[in-house]
């Protein structure tokens, strides 16, 4: 690929895209130089994951023109951008769970022993799959069936994928939000390895520490339209933000210290056979108690067995004082505990259904009279919850499936909610909401835990554990190896946690 | 590959907008009307009193039937046991209540609550023995019902019911049957539960997303065989009106009711995956399978060429729609 630092491989022309009620893109033009990663941010529903749509032939343009390698892209079709070397990287993974990765490469174009027989070609696939992955420094045994492997790896061998299909352009919606830190920096090592093939990487994320670190330049969308691009050495985090939101944001974790109350929730040697041993911690009114570690190792899992999504081998819970016996998500959410799952689409929303349906799906009784729902009133309720959480929707009635990523996750949390539980566990709560939504999740769990609720969250970035919880727990490999109380915890002691070595010395043991 | 089925969610994505489910409504209301325009130019005694009504009754045993397959394909499910459960129910009432003299009232009862009971049990199947997809457990249970159906009398057909059987299925209101207010009533009571209540909204959202109900809270297995109950229960009570228009029970009635309430239910645009669907466009779908086949038989079409003429149907129905949202999809260029 012998092209010059500064030729353009994709140029936009006043690209337009609307939808009822929505004008997603408003004559946007762009372009993105040849060998660089472009970033590509904005707040939610701003029109990323549009834009990209419109570059893969997913959904086609009102108005505007595409240039891509000096050609005029028209009447673009899936088909047609993979043949012509635009591949794209979703945030859910496209690949076949039960084939190995090797045959998740190949997939489509596999390799034949004779030109028009059709037999397979294995040994040849297999030299070529590790030949690549060794070019990407890619350590992983091409033989496993991918779904066998995190969601990083898997991550890894769409790119993989996507490379040996000889794309020139390989688009990333969001390839970190599912992702530990060591998984990210992983994907970014591979990213750098991709470049230097020589190809083009449109890189979108809310974690702009990251778009700083990896990218070349950086485009700012905002209500469709486009702000500004500029190479990343004239842009900071914050310049970055203030194009996005508009205004500065000063406090990016507007934590609030209020008093520990009563104990409200206690978990005693909760066991699940292979998954979680031993797990004990409590829970305190008015506190945020964040749950740290790596990928795998057990949180989401605990949360899980203590909501009776998972059976459990043995423990013992208390919600205020009282036993309680959890068999169910029905029991747990009538002991008042509400579950805001990690998997947004797969467990959190029903994507064909409406806002207000989603929002007030869980103890929908409660807002019947004589058994018949109280439309009106589920709507007013969920219309003022959405304008607490600046949710961007035409209204309350629009189909969950047609809002942005950030969106959607907007209405999971509205609705838990509005179960006015009294302990909130919040798995992954921010994933795929932009800086400025964060800041209003973080002051609504503020509010909850003012008004006498008990909040456990649960995330992968460090920065949003030690900034917004009052205690720290550290698993690993389903265990709880460590806690920490907002002031002692820094980067290094829960990573050293984390990876199972504090057994001794660092942190109080729990 | 990543590509195409992105463009597939995306398509599906378009296809939840709000207008086009109205769009959808008017659709087949229109081909109704339009089908019945054609029967009438066909047939002069299509439009007759008399026909009419002969389509509203033929029409009724569908419309009950098809209100239960409406839930079942709601859930993401189907129920391919109603014809059998039909027959079975309406058999073992003929036996207590000609046969053996009880109470036809307390006849009545029993039916239902065979129907109810044998939909209850497909439930079971599904949610306690976890049996992989309702095809499967409903199937077993059409042809186990028919089997002890035909059974019970030898395949002998039971007939002379006494009046109050014969009341719903064979008496008029003026120029309209009897049957045609229980549809009437029963779709309203359905419309009312599936839109007003928690647990219709349970239903669409068990069919929406399974794994999400239960994580919200919501006892899927129990709607799961509430829903199969009903089912059940809505295949014997349109028994009850086809043997009261009849005047007997047949062990092999029913037969063809399990695919025209399917046919009905998807023409009426419900999808297959669960989750959407409209139990006002159902009741259009029924009608426009009940005036097909009266029409048919008014043109002296022979019955094997009519139930080509169904399958026909079916496939054109459902084809119509796949090329609306590909010419919505163009109209975006
Ligand atoms: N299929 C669709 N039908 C209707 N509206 C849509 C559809 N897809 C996207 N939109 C709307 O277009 C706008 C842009 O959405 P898009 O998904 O591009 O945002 P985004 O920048 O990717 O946001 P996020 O950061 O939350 O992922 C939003 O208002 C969204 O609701
Ligand atoms: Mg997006």
């Amino acid at each position: 690929m012998a092209m010059g630092k500064n030729e353009m491989l994709l140029r936009l022309d006043r690209v337009t895209k609307r939808f009822p009620g929505v004008l997603a893109l408003d004559s946007v033009s762009m372009e993105v130089r040849a060998g660089d990663v472009h970033g590509l941010t904005g707040e939610n529903g701003a029109g990323k994951s549009t834009l990209i749509k419109i570059l893969t032939g997913a959904y086609a343009p009102d108005e505007g023109e595409i240039w891509f390698n000096g050609e005029k892209l028209e009447r673009l079709t899936p088909l047609k951008a993979m043949g012509k070397g635009i591949a794209c990287i979703y945030q859910e993974l496209n690949l076949i769970p039960h084939l190995t990765v090797v045959e998740n490469i190949f997939l489509g174009r596999e390799l034949r022993k004779s030109r028009r027989g059709d037999i397979l070609d294995r040994a040849k696939m297999l030299e070529e799959a590790e030949s690549l992955m060794r070019d990407l420094a890619l350590n992983l045994d091409p033989r496993m069936k991918t779904g066998e492997l995190g969601i990083g790896h898997q991550q890894m061998v769409e790119i993989c994928k996507a490379v040996h299909s000889d794309a020139k352009l390989i688009i990333m919606d969001e390839p970190t939000s599912s992702l530990s830190e060591r998984e990210a920096n992983d994907l970014f090592r591979i990213i750098a390895q991709v470049k230097a093939k020589g190809v083009t990487v449109i890189f979108i994320s809310h974690r702009l520490d990251e778009v700083k670190r990896i990218c070349d330049r950086v485009t700012v969308l905002r209500d469709g339209r486009l702000v500004e691009t500029r190479d990343i050495g004239e842009a900071s985090v914050d310049d970055i933000i203030r194009l996005m939101v508009g205004r500065e944001i000063t406090n990016k974790y507007p934590k609030v210290k209020g008093g520990r109350g009563a104990e409200a929730l206690s978990v005693e040697h909760l066991e699940r056979r292979g998954v979680l041993h031993d797990v004990s911690f409590k829970a305190y009114a008015g506190e945020i108690l964040g749950f740290a570690g790596l990928v795998g190792a057990g949180r989401t899992e605990t949360a899980r067995a203590i909501t009776g999504a998972d059976p459990i081998d043995g423990g013992a819970i208390k919600v205020f004082g009282q036993d309680v016996r959890i068999r169910s998500p029905r029991d747990s959410i009538d002991a008042g505990i509400a579950f805001l799952t990690e998997d947004r689409k797969g467990q959190g929303l029903i994507l064909i259904k409406s806002v207000s349906f989603n929002s007030s799906l869980v103890r929908l009784e409660r807002y019947s009279r004589l058994g018949f729902l109280k439309l009106k009133a589920i709507r007013q309720m969920t219309e003022k919850i959405a304008r607490d959480l600046k949710l961007r929707a035409p209204d309350v009635e629009t189909v969950v499936g047609q809002l942005s990523g950030g969106n959607q996750q907007k209405v999971v949390i509205a609705k838990w909610m509005l179960t006015q539980a009294r302990i909130f566990i919040f798995d992954e709560p921010t994933r795929g909401i932009d800086v400025g939504a964060k800041v209003e999740v973080y002051n609504l769990m503020n509010e909850l835990v003012a008004n006498g609720a008990a909040v456990i969250i649960i995330c992968s970035e460090m920065d949003e554990v030690m900034g917004m919880a009052d205690r720290i727990l550290v698993m690993h490999e389903g265990r709880i190896t460590a806690e920490f109380g907002q002031a002692e915890a820094t980067q290094e002691r829960i990573l050293y946690a984390a990876s199972g070595l504090a057994a001794s010395g660092e942190g109080k043991i729990a | 590959m990543a590509h195409e089925r992105e463009a597939a969610a995306a398509g599906q994505e378009a296809k939840k907008q709000k207008p086009r489910k109205n769009m959808y409504s008017v659709g087949v209301i229109l081909s109704l009307i339009l089908l019945s325009l054609v029967m009438a130019v066909l047939s002069p005694r299509f439009l007759t009193v008399d026909n009419l009504t002969n389509v509203a009754s033929q029409a009724a045993v569908s419309a009950i039937i098809s209100c239960g397959m409406f839930l079942a394909i709601l859930t993401g499910g189907i129920d391919l046991s109603v014809g059998s459960v039909l027959a079975l129910s309406t058999m073992l009432m003929g036996v207590v209540c000609v046969n053996h003299g009880v109470d036809p009232y307390l006849s009545m009862l029993l039916c239902l609550a065979v129907g109810g009971g044998l939909g209850l049990l497909n439930g079971l199947m599904l949610t306690k023995m976890s049996l992989p997809h309702p095809f499967i457990s409903t199937m077993g249970m059409k042809m186990m019902a028919r089997g002890v159906a035909l059974v019970i009398t030898a395949a002998a057909p039971i007939s002379i019911f006494p009046e109050p059987v014969q009341f719903i299925g064979n008496n008029y209101l003026g120029p309209l049957p009897i049957s045609l207010f229980l549809v009437a009533l029963l779709y309203a009571c359905m419309y009312l539960f599936l839109t007003r209540t928690a647990t219709g909204r349970y239903i669409y959202a068990v069919g929406g997303n399974k794994e999400a109900s239960r994580l919200s809270g919501i006892k899927v297995h129990r709607v799961l065989n509430l829903v199969y109950t009903l089912s059940g229960f809505t295949a014997a009570l349109a028994g009850i009106v086809l043997v009261g228009r009849v005047n007997a029970a047949y062990p092999l009635a029913g037969q063809d009711y399990d695919s025209d309430a399917i046919a009905a239910v998807i023409i009426g645009g419900a999808s297959f995956f669960g989750g959407v669907g409209s139990i006002g466009n159902t009741i259009i779908g029924v009608l426009i399978i009940a005036v097909l086949r009266n029409g048919l038989n008014l043109l002296n079409v022979d019955s094997n060429y009519q139930t080509f003429a169904i399958g026909a149907v079916i496939i054109l129905a459902v084809y119509i729609d796949v090329l609306r949202q590909k010419v919505m999809q163009v109209g975006r260029r």
